[in-house]
Formats: structure tokens, sequence, C-alpha cells
């Protein structure tokens, strides 16, 4: 019964994840900014192809996010939408018929497109069901450190004085800690699990948020409109939220796109320091790290670390790109 | 010496272009100095730089004309070639001297590459960044010349901007808004000390400017500039006293004048001179 | 400027108590020193030896004052240990009780061989290709190397690593891919490869980085001016625009020379070189706490020490700061 309510859970956490992120986008698409940068986008062939692919893993990482209750336990959908393909005994070569046993060589059962992992499970498979690792540590990440830089940088800079001073002094402190090894403290700590990364991530990650929204917020604040705000009166919340934080969610937006890319790095980086993905989650991470003994065997296993390796390649490539070009499309002068 | 002939130049490609210059026609002869008035925005500064094709291209875009200095077409020039002209026979003066010096070169060497480029016969280099420095009014120059721009004030800055264009001798020298961005007083102090360097040396001289007010004393000749093209050409006196143009009554009209106290300055109205046009 | 730096350095005093007392509270407040004590040993670990080792340590104390009322009220974890790295004494290994300051001392040059070579190698080649790029500004070559770039960011360093790896040792059969040994010239001929991968995989960020830069830089009016005195594009860029942005350089780049010392985690461990990130990595997988802590502490401290240098360097740098 636990198990059964943990999926639903799981399940309402992604409606929410999506919920979270349309709301922001709505209640800033209207706005004359967004509505051109989003005409610039849109002629943009290289930022369109980006979004695309970005939308492709999304769409594979939701698949995989969404578990139904099976009576053998819950699956999620992309698990039933490849329960055709049969499992092997061992690895096994793109393609190849049978295993890749040098001494015995067992008939395959089916043709695997990106051939077999250690436990005969199909690479390409296991590589999909992979994203949603990725995707998680960004979008848990990013719930965290995305409104905790947002709000700390925006007070520092409206309130100025004390407020100030101790924003600046706490992320002065976390930055003077070089950042893997604080990932690598917290998450010692805390113990694996995407959720003990995405906070250890997020711990380190609203510093570069703050900072570059404090920067914004203090040339904001400058401007006649805030003043004028504040001649007509209004409250230093309605300041905040109706005037300030605007005009500087863009910076938001690109700074999250660019950072997410960062995080489905470092989830890379940190399930091979050993402190990432818990044992039997499908991470990419996990599977480069396995890599190193597949690569050192005869014959050796290469199409386990291209396959995997390839597809966080080629979504870091995309968030990168895509990041650019809404820097581009929000201001074109400084493309 | 210098002729534009129906020069035009684009800003952009295709659906994004701008004709910043439409085909105007304008000389300046030897040792002549020639006003372009109009606003920010009316094609006067980019013609200034296409004289040397200082412009980046792209965006830049020469659609058509010629540009002849001393008979040849410039638009024709190599690197090399532009690059003897540039700041050798037709030297630059612009508007922000605070931002147009290097910051992290002094005076001297900043004078000093000038002079290593077009003239690398001078021997003594550093007599010859005295005597120019000493040329533009600047009081102790031996002193000032191992200054960094932000050690000096901004007429100063305009000073050694000035010393620097003057420094390897130039037949022509482009003033683009030499004063804007000058006080007052230290705006009549440059322009009485180019007046006097003009009488010396016999160059002639380009001045950009959107202000009828500082052209008098010093320009010939006038042009005025207005969306791109050449809309009144004359002698300054002429133009000044019996302005045909409307927008240049409209510019000139903009002018406060002492002893007028109760005349209302005029304002510009675009879409009615644009239908004129 | 004397007068800044000191006051930059009374700065970082509430700086450094915060790192240490955040690292405190992480080790010993969320994770009791019991908790610790039960991972460092191991499951099979008897009431006894945990109890033992906590009281060798000290972790037995209280945490914040002592308020037993047998021994002073400043025996206590968090202020001994405060006393402690204020020394400079850096503890004893959670695992082998050497003191850290000799495991720190001799891994020290293992890294600094790897880093230091690949950082300037690094700096020096992301400078002359950023400077090319800007040279053929806007061209297909420079749309396509900053294509390349960012498909450069996006591989992750252990790809690079594994791959590097395989390549040369394993098809071509070249370096020895494991067993650092210090001794001259096989020495350096061992730390190519791994140079030469670090180089690799933080060239697409900096190039693109220094790229934007210098391009900002020619924007700057006083490049047109030099252009305007017919200075050629090549002299534009060497003279006037790279020791312009050579000024903005030293804020990114300076800043990160204190950490070299702590050499590379990942490249480190991968390559057998027993340098300070090899020694973090064995640490992560032992646990053992006491080195991970020292490790923020002196980490933190390099920091401090790449902000100060990163002052002075602007200062003598710039010379509208050098003559305040």
């Amino acid at each position: 019964m636990a198990a059964f309510d943990l999926v639903w859970v799981q399940n309402l956490s992604v409606f929410t994840g999506y919920a979270l992120l349309g709301g922001a986008l709505w209640r800033v698409a209207g706005t004359e900014r967004w509505k051109a940068a989003w005409h610039r986008l849109r002629g943009d062939r290289t930022g369109m192809a980006a979004l695309a692919l970005i939308c492709v893993f999304l769409l594979v990482g939701t698949l995989e996010s969404f578990s139904v209750p099976q009576p053998t336990g819950s699956r999620t959908l992309l698990q039933l939408a490849t329960a055709g393909i049969p499992q092997e005994k061992g690895y096994s070569a793109p393609l190849a018929t049978t295993t890749l046993s040098v001494a015995n060589p067992t008939p395959l059962a089916g043709r695997h497109l990106l051939g077999t992992d250690a436990l005969g499970r199909d690479t390409l498979v296991q590589t999909l069901r992979a994203t949603r690792s990725a995707l998680w540590i960004g979008g848990l990440t990013s719930i965290i450190y995305i409104p905790l830089g947002v709000l700390l940088g925006i007070l520092a800079a409206f309130y100025r004085g004390w407020v100030d001073d101790v924003v600046q002094y706490f992320y002065s402190t976390v930055a003077a800690v070089p950042e893997i090894l604080m990932l690598v403290s917290i998450l010692m700590v805390l113990g694996k699990g995407l959720g003990t990364m995405a906070i250890a991530l997020g711990i380190t990650g609203w510093v570069g948020m703050a900072r570059l929204i404090r920067g914004e917020t203090l040339r904001q604040v400058e401007r006649p409109y805030v003043a004028a705000a504040r001649a007509m009166g209004q409250s230093d919340w309605k300041i905040l939220m109706r005037h300030l934080l605007p005009n500087v969610m863009h910076l938001v937006l690109i700074k999250a796109v660019l950072g997410f890319s960062g995080l489905v790095l470092a989830e890379a980086v940190l399930s091979y320091l050993g402190v990432g993905s818990p044992v039997g989650t499908a991470s990419w991470g996990a599977m480069i790290d396995a890599s190193r003994s597949e690569l050192s065997r005869e014959p050796f296993v290469w199409w386990n670390i291209s396959t995997s390796a390839g597809a966080l390649f080629l979504l870091v490539l995309a968030l990168n790109l895509f990041g650019d070009s809404l820097r581009r499309a929000f201001d074109p002068k400084h493309g | 010496m210098l002729e534009l002939r129906n020069l035009s130049i684009d800003f952009g490609k295709g659906a994004s272009r701008v004709q910043a210059v439409k085909g105007i026609s304008l000389s300046i002869a030897k040792g002549e100095t020639v006003a372009l008035v109009g606003e920010s925005g009316s094609g006067k500064s980019v013609t200034g730089m296409a004289l040397t094709r200082l412009l980046p291209e792209p965006p830049a875009f020469y659609a058509g004309g010629e540009i002849l200095f001393e008979g040849r077409n410039v638009l024709g020039m190599n690197a090399r070639e532009l690059r003897a002209l540039r700041g050798g026979k037709i030297a630059y003066v612009f508007q922000e001297p605070s931002t147009s010096l290097n910051p992290v070169f002094t005076v001297r060497s900043q004078i000093a590459e000038a002079l290593h480029l077009h003239r690398p016969e001078v021997a003594d280099v550093d007599a010859e960044v005295v005597h120019c420095l000493d040329m533009v009014g600047i009081v102790s120059p031996r002193q000032r010349m191992d200054d960094y721009p932000h050690q000096l004030s901004g007429g100063m800055q305009q000073r050694v901007m000035i010393a620097m264009a003057l420094a390897c001798r130039p037949q022509l020298l482009v003033a683009d808004e030499p004063t804007t961005a000058l006080d007052v007083t230290v705006q009549a102090q440059i322009l009485d000390q180019m007046r006097q360097i003009k009488q010396q040396t016999g160059m002639a001289m380009l001045l950009i400017t959107h202000n009828f007010g500082i052209i008098g004393g010093i320009a010939d000749r006038v042009a005025v500039m207005f969306r791109g093209k050449i809309v009144e050409e004359g002698a300054t006196a002429t133009v000044l006293g019996n302005p045909q143009h409307a927008y240049t009554k409209a510019l000139i009209g903009c002018i406060p004048q002492l002893g007028q106290h109760r005349r209302r300055l005029t304002t510009i109205d675009h879409d009615a001179l644009g239908a004129l046009c | 400027m004397v007068a800044y730096l000191i006051r930059r350095l009374f700065f970082f005093v509430p700086i450094v108590f915060g790192v240490m007392l955040l690292t405190f509270v992480l080790f010993f407040v969320v994770q009791s020193p019991d908790a610790m004590a039960r991972r460092v040993l191991g499951p099979k670990a008897t009431p006894k030896a945990v109890e033992n080792w906590l009281h060798n340590r000290g972790y037995d104390k209280p945490l914040l004052l002592n308020r037993t009322g047998q021994a002073p009220w400043h025996d206590s974890l968090f202020l001994n240990q405060m006393g402690r790295l204020a020394r400079f004494d850096l503890g004893k290994s959670d695992v082998t009780n050497r003191p850290l300051a000799e495991d720190f001392r001799e891994g020290a040059l293992p890294s600094l061989l790897l880093t230091v070579p690949a950082f300037f190698v690094g700096l020096a080649l992301s400078v002359v290709f950023a400077l090319y790029l800007v040279f053929i500004r806007n061209g297909v070559v420079d749309l396509a190397a900053s294509l390349a770039c960012v498909a450069l960011m996006s591989v992750p360093v252990m790809v690079y690593i594994i791959a590097g790896q395989f390549l040369v040792a394993q098809v071509l059969n070249y370096f020895p891919a494991f067993g650092f040994q210090l001794e001259g010239f096989s020495t350096a001929k061992f730390l190519l490869l791994p140079v030469a991968l670090m180089v690799v995989s933080g060239l697409g960020a900096d190039v693109r980085l220094f790229r934007a830069m210098f391009i900002e830089e020619m924007g700057q009016d006083y490049i047109r001016t030099a252009r305007a005195k017919g200075v050629s594009s090549a002299l534009v860029l060497l003279r006037h625009v790279f020791k312009n942005g050579l000024i903005n350089l030293i804020t990114l780049v300076v800043a990160s020379l204190p950490f070299l010392i702590m050499g590379s985690v990942v490249l480190e461990n991968f390559f057998g070189i027993p340098g300070l990130g090899n020694k973090l990595f064995s640490a992560i997988q032992a646990p053992d706490f006491a080195v991970v802590q020292a490790s923020v502490f002196l980490g933190s401290l390099l920091y401090l020490g790449g902000l100060l240098l990163t002052d002075i360097c602007y200062a003598w740098a710039d010379p509208r700061i050098r003559l305040q």
C-alpha cells in the first residue's frame, strides 16, 4: 500500500513541476519584451532545434516519471511502452545475434539496436530511462535554488543596508568553499540519492543566481519607474512583485536553462565520485562510470558509454545552445 | 581635395536594411572648413566615418557613389592604402574624449603610436609629442605626457585627442561633435583652440555637429543633413542669415540667443518636414 | 591600496568563521558524532570501539559549550576545533590517524605537476584561439568554432578521460596509462596525457568566455580611435584589445591560481596520481570526514587568498586603480 501511494506522489509532483514552470512563464509571457524575444527566437533555427530536442528529452523523462500500478508492482509508462523488448543473458554488441561471450555465445531473443549491458538489458532503453534521473536532478535543484537565489538577490538589492550585508555574507561564505568540496561534504553526510543531490546542488547553486539578480535589481532600482511607483504610494511588496521581478525574469530563465545543463553534468560527476545516484537507479553518470571496466574487457564494450555519454551530450548541448539563443533573443545587441 | 559624389550607405541587409546616407554630394577644398549639421540619426557621423571607411563592414555597406580624396576613390583602396589614409591624411577627433582614449596607455604612447605609423622619420619622438601637446594649449606638456587619460579633465582629454590627430599633420581633420561632451566654458576654449590651429596649419576641417550655435566663427561653408540627405548647402553667413529650407530654419530656431528673452524656442515637427523633403 | 587590502583581510575573518561553522554543523550536528564513528568504523564495530574512537578524537565532548562543570567552559568540540584550525593544525585522519598536514604536503607536488602545466597551456591556448576568433569574427570559421566550444563544454570530464585513456593508451599503446612515479623524464611523459585532457576539457568554456570578452572590448570607443589613427586590425587586436582584455582576464583567472594546489579529483583518480585530489577521492570512499573537513577549510583559505591576489594583480595591471 505504501509503495502504491508513493507512485501517485511522484506522478503528482511531475504535474506540480510543470505547473510551476507554466505558471512562471504565464506571468511574464504577455509583456512586450517577452513577446519580442519569442518572435526573435522563432527566427533562430539553432535555438528552435535545441528547444525541440529538449522537448523530446522532457517527453522521455516524463514517460519514465509516470508510474501505473500493475499486478506485479508499479511500472512506468516507458517500461510499459518498451515491454516487448526481451532481456538477454549478458553483453551483446549492437544488432548482434549472440551474446558477447567468447567461450559460449548464447543466441539472443531479439535484436538490439544499440546492444545490451552486463545484465542483458537493452542499452537504448536503459539510456532513455536514465533521462529521468538527469531531469529530476535538474528540476528538483531548480525548484530549490531559483526561488532562493531570486528572492535573496532581489531583497538584498531593494532594501540594501543590513539585508544586503547579511545576504552578501551568506553567499560569500558559501562561495568561499570550492563547489566540489561543498557538494561532497553535504552528500557524505546526507547520503546518496536524487533528493539529497538536489539539496546539495541547491545549496551551492543559489549563490550565482543571487549575485546575478542582485546586480540587475540594483540597476533596475535606479530606473525612474521604481521611483514613480514609490511616489504613487505603492507598497514595497507590490513594487517587488509587479515591477522588479518581471524585469529580471528573463535573466532568471536564461540562467536557469544554462544552469540546468551544469546540473546534468554534475550528476554524472557526483555519481562517479560515489556520492551521486544510488545503486540501481538508471543514470548516465552510473553508466559512464561502469564503462571503465567495460572498455578494458576483451573484446571491449563500447556501446554503453557511447550511448549514455551521447545522450548526456545531446541534452547538455541542447540546453547550452538554447540558453545562448534565449540570451540573444532577449538582448539582440550583445548576442 | 575631398569630394563625395552621390554617396549612399546602408546598414544591414534584406528586410532589416536601413539607408543611413542617401546619395549625398559634398566637397571640401584645401584649407577650407565645412560644417556638416544635423540631428542625431541624420547620417552626419556615418558620413564622417565613411571618409576613411571606418564603419564596420558588415553591417555597413557602401551602396553607391564614390569618395574621392585627392582624385583617388577611397572605396577602391586596399587595407594598406586605407591605413596610410587614416591618421596620416585624414585624422579624427571624436565626441567622447573620456572613452575615446585608451585607458591603459599613457598620453605619450598614444600620440607616439600615431607618429610611428605615419611619420617614422621623426627621430626625437618625445620632443614631437611635447610639441603637439604644446600646440593644443596643454600647460607643462613634458609632465602631462606621462599621465594616463583618467588623470586629465574632460577638456584636457579632448586637447590630447586633437594633439594626437594633429601629430601626423593631416590634410583634413574630421571633428565629430568635438565639444558636445564638454562643459560650455570648455567648449568655447576648445573651439577657439581649433580655430587657432586651423590658421597655423592651414589644414581643411570637416566639423560635424548638431549645434548651429558653434559654427559661426569657424566654418566657411555649411551643409545641413536631414534623414540621410543634404537639404541645404551654402556659405555659413548666408545659411545662418537667410536659411532656405524649413528644416534649417527649424534647427536655427532651436538656438537660444541672448537678449531674446521672450522668444519661444522652436521644436521640430519631423513628420511635417519629412513630407516636405 | 595597502589600507584597502588590510580592510579586505578583516572582511575575510567572519567568512572563515562562517565556513568553519558551516562544516561543523554539517559534520557534527546534522550527523551526530556517534553516527560518524559508526560509518568510519563500519557496521561491525563494537560499542566499546566506537566509544574509544570518539574519546581519542575528543568527539565525545559537548558540542558548543562545556557546561558539565568538570572542565573549562571552552573545552567543547566546536571551540577545540576552532582553536586547532586557528593554529593551522589540520588534525588527524579518521582512518589512518596520520597528521593531515603531512598528507597534504605530500600530495601538493604531484597535484601541482598536473595542474600548473595544464593551467598555463590551457590559458595560452584559450587566449590565442579567442584572439584569432575575434580577428575573423562573424565568419564561417568563427561560427563553427563557437558551436564547437559549446560542444566541448557539453562533455563531462570523465568522458574525456575515458575516451582519451582508451584511445591513447589502449589503441595506440603509447603512454603508460597508470602508475605515477616521480622520476624526471618518465614523469613528464606520463603526465602528458592527463595534462592534455585537462586542457581540452576546459578549452571550450575558456575560449568562449575570452572571445566574448575581447568582442566586448572591440566595441569600445578607443578601439575606433586606434583604427582612425591607421593602426592595422592585427595590431589593434594585439595591442589595444589584448592589453585591455588582459585586465578583465586577470579578474577571471587569478582567483583560480591558488586552487591549482588542490589538484583535480577525477583526473588524479583515473591516472593514479597521488595528489590532493586523489586523497580527497579516497576520503570520500572511506569515508574519512576529517580529510574532507580539513580540505574545506584549506579550500576556503585558498579562495580568499585568490581574491586578495586578484585585487593585487588588478591594481598592478590597471593604471586607473594603481594611481589612486
